[in-house]
């Protein structure tokens, strides 16, 4: 009994930092919607500001002083990013936004490495709260029972702060109405970068007062802002008191978890977050949003099928590309295959997000699966190549189908949100179940059949599929099923009042996306010959999403260009510097802030300012039409 | 002239709403801009306050040229807008609605205080911890007009107080614009309803097509039925 108890408040200290970091995102995302995917960064940062000042600050008021000071100065940092970037991408479609964010959430990741290395750093232990308790013949460190306190009092001072002060009505009324606070009168600028400001500092806080519980390593980042995300849909985003149950029924859950499932303890947190969602798809505190009308893309170009003159340029670029092992060698090949998979990845995430409307956050998930698919029915099936390659896919299909069931109950954020924390849920799974998967060992000696082991045949394979796939995805953008999809993306309400079953159309999508990526997936295990749980991890799934960015949201050629380029200059870049992170991220803020419509968006552009100064234009795509207020 | 709007174009995307509108108030009138549903009333009002981002033209208020400044800048200057969807904070009380609204005293304005908005509204007064999300039409759209002059202004933008409003709670509406002129607020107030906008102002503009199509004083809008006939649905 008394190992429950313990289990018990061990799980309530977690939730405390949880809570703090939670409660800082649901406040910005109040205020400002943008949902801050650097939050997990800038728990990070404060974690590593807090070991250094600890460190060198002595004595009590050192180490508390040293937390405060931490939280401040990352706070700060907030404040500058607020200005600098955010303030830039406000009217910005939320997909643009959590990418910038993320963005932001990579270059991090580098820096604090370049400043403090690579290795765990082992904080002080908080003077005064060194010891533990005995209950019962069992330990509880005095510093969860301080955390435990803490986070009831931090929700009083927060309740507080937004029940009794000027300030406080001033964020409610803008959580609301953010026009409406502006034409009384108040200056909307300082009221956002003050809100960040807080929800920075209490994410800082949170990281900062982990060091005495755990080591501050640089992936710290990411496994909370996952966690954050499956807080704030439980208990809805934008409010403090579902964060903070929320934050405390998640850390139980991970806390009692790991004794039913010792292996594979998120499933059950998974389970819960899907009871919710069926129940209360805005979380247990949450408010439903009003149906998002926005589309990710800034501006809608009506879509028309190729003409035939361009219809035979791409069919001249699909030979040309066909030639290409006649004179490349290996290495060329090798990286020509990989360039086709992603061209296979990135437009079945294209479908998804700019067909559908679906921005999925973690698209990897069914590459993975379909990787992962292909390895089982080789290695343990030993099935051959060919049966693999058709049959491994079905895993990506059936994850889909059950994640994208729950997914396509919400959108936007929400949808961003939920598909990410399912992504790194499968990569937990694919992590932890080392018997089955062989965890980060991964499953080893996938190697093609002999007709299609030599690179230029391996090659001439990806390629074609990579064809086969970008048409048929395409022909489907013109089927009445890709009416009726682009149907729900642009307006969901009439849509469905026109009598199409939207929520089924968008899973259909969303399994016909996870499926054509798991394809992608069963060649690159060939390709690689093995698989690992990095094939379904977060940065593959950005990866594609930089990829659709790069080529352009809204066009439906975009996502084949955007892949070939980015992926020439990935595999470019990572051979030329070890900072890639760094590199990456700021090419993704620099896109979103400059270039968001992307290359062929661009190109696009450039075209009609030709058209319209030579008069005889056509008409019809004389002008995009701007989505109106 | 309290305010003076000169060839004032506005647009929605590629949408071009408001063609060369042109009005003036002075110190202490009421002016009504009359036009149909759709006419561009709102438009304007939104565009004065720069709630309009693609807007051009001269907006003279208390002598300065106020087009190219930010929303809460103009509004802190004292040019209080009252929006035509209430737009009240459901979620807030009515004195947090009020607080909202709060803004420093202004020499050349009435000082309105929660005291003076309770007895101007009394309805309000008896609801003070009440969500404006649980009041009713009327009490919400007092709310709104309580709110704006929280901030003190020195004139207000009115947008459509009368619709759907019981006769009733008209009445109240009309005591209260009237009270509010008294005190000294200038005041231009939209309106689908000739019958209110004759109780309470001293001109009218009509707008029609997003073009002002006549100014003049009421009893010059009375003189060509002509036009009220052919602007004005009755």
């Amino acid at each position: 009994m008394a190992f429950y108890v313990v289990q018990f408040l061990t799980g309530l200290a977690s939730a405390a930092s949880l809570f703090l970091v939670a409660s800082g995102l649901s406040i910005i995302f109040g205020v400002t919607r943008i949902v801050n995917f650097a939050h997990g960064a800038f728990y990070m940062i404060g974690a590593y500001i807090a070991f250094t000042l600890t460190e060198r600050l002595s004595g009590t008021f050192g180490f508390w002083g040293g937390i405060v000071i931490a939280a401040l100065a990352v706070a700060v940092i907030g404040v500058i990013v607020e200005m600098v970037l955010l303030r830039r991408i406000y009217h910005a479609p939320e997909l643009f936004q959590l990418l910038a964010t993320f963005g932001l959430t990579l270059m991090v990741e580098d820096l604090v490495v370049l400043i403090w290395g690579p290795d765990d750093l082992v904080g002080r232990r908080a003077p005064g709260f060194k010891g533990a308790i005995d209950f019962f013949g069992q330990n509880i460190p005095s510093y969860d029972l301080f955390l435990i306190v803490l986070s009831p009092v931090v929700l009083g001072i927060l309740w507080l702060l937004f029940q009794r002060t000027r300030w406080g009505v001033l964020v409610r009324a803008a959580t609301q109405d953010r026009d409406m606070v502006a034409a009384l009168g108040v200056n909307q600028k300082w009221l956002f970068t003050s809100v960040f400001a807080v929800g920075v500092f209490l994410a800082a806080l949170g990281g900062a007062l982990q060091i005495p519980r755990d080591a501050v390593h640089h992936a710290m980042d990411l496994r909370i802002i996952v966690e954050v995300f499956v807080v704030v849909v439980i208990g809805g985003l934008g409010s403090i008191i579902g964060a903070f149950v929320a934050a405390v029924l998640v850390s139980e859950l991970n806390a009692f978890g790991i004794l039913i499932f010792p292996k594979i303890s998120i499933i059950l947190v998974f389970l819960v977050m899907a009871a919710v969602l069926i129940v209360r798809p805005w979380g247990l505190f949450g408010k439903p949003e009003a149906p998002a009308r926005k589309t990710p893309g800034l501006t809608v170009n009506p879509w028309r099928p190729l003409t035939s003159n361009e219809r035979l340029a791409a069919l001249a670029a699909l030979v040309i590309a066909a030639t290409l092992p006649l004179f490349a060698g290996n290495y060329a090949l090798t990286v020509g295959s990989e360039i086709a998979i992603s061209v296979i990845f990135a437009v079945s995430l294209h479908f998804l997000m700019s067909v559908g409307g679906l921005a999925s956050f973690g698209h990897a998930a069914y590459f993975g699966l379909g990787a992962y698919g292909v390895a089982f029915l080789a290695k343990m099936a030993g099935l051959p190549m060919i049966v693999c390659l058709l049959l491994g896919p079905l895993l990506g299909c059936m994850g889909a189908a059950v994640f994208g069931f729950f997914a396509v109950q919400l959108s936007g954020v929400y949808f961003a949100m939920l598909t990410l924390a399912f992504a790194q849920i499968v990569w937990s799974i694919a992590f932890q179940w080392v018997s089955v998967t062989g965890g980060d060992n991964g499953i080893l000696g996938v190697w093609p059949a002999s007709w299609a082991a030599s690179p230029s045949h391996f090659y001439w394979l990806s390629l074609g599929v990579a064809a086969l796939v970008t048409i048929a995805l395409r022909a489907m953008v013109f089927s009445p099923f890709g009416y009726a999809l682009r149907a729900t993306r642009d307006s969901l309400l009439r849509s469905e009042a026109v009598g199409i079953n939207a929520k089924s159309i968008q899973w259909t999508a969303f399994v016909i996306a996870g499926t054509t990526a798991g394809i992608g997936g069963a060649l690159f295990a060939y390709l690689k010959g093995s698989v690992f749980p990095d094939n379904l991890g977060i940065s593959l799934s950005v990866d594609a999403l930089v990829m659709v960015l790069l080529g352009g949201v809204e066009t439906v050629s975009g996502a084949v260009i955007g892949a070939i380029v980015y992926k020439a200059l990935n595999i470019w870049l990572v051979s030329q510097t070890d900072l890639s992170k760094l590199v990456l991220g700021g090419f993704i803020v620099l896109i979103v802030v400059v270039f968001p419509k992307g290359i062929v968006g661009m190109l696009e552009m450039l075209a009609q300012r030709r058209r319209k100064a030579s008069p005889p234009g056509s008409p019809l795509l004389a002008k995009p039409i701007e989505s109106a207020e | 002239m309290k305010l003076t709007v000169q060839d004032l174009n506005s647009h929605y995307g590629p949408a071009h709403i408001l063609f060369d509108i042109g009005f003036e108030v002075g110190e202490g009138e009421v002016v009504a801009l009359l036009g149909r549903n759709g006419a561009g009333k709102s438009t304007t009002f939104r565009s004065i306050v720069g709630l309009v981002a693609q807007r051009s033209g001269r907006i003279m208020f208390e002598g300065k040229d106020v087009s190219a400044r930010p929303t809460h800048e103009i509004v802190r200057d004292g040019l209080g807008y009252v929006p035509e969807e209430r737009r009240i904070f459901t979620d807030l009380t009515v004195e947090e609605n009020l607080e909202v609204g709060r803004q420093p005293k202004r020499p050349n304005a009435p000082h309105w205080t929660r005291d003076k908005l309770f007895s101007l509204f009394p309805n309000l007064g008896e609801m003070k911890n009440r969500p404006g999300g649980r009041m009713s039409g009327g009490e919400q759209q007092m709310l709104t007009i309580a709110r704006t002059l929280m901030g003190n202004p020195s004139l207000v933008l009115l947008d459509e107080p009368s619709e759907g409003l019981s006769p009733k709670i008209v009445e109240q509406m009309v005591e209260a614009i009237l009270t509010m002129k008294k005190e000294g607020v200038s005041i231009v107030v939209s309106e689908q309803n000739l019958h209110f906008a004759r109780l309470i102002s001293d001109r009218a503009y009509i707008i029609e097509r997003g073009r002002i199509c006549f100014g003049g004083t009421m009893a010059e809008l009375d003189a060509r039925p002509d036009i009220r006939d052919a602007h004005l649905s009755l």
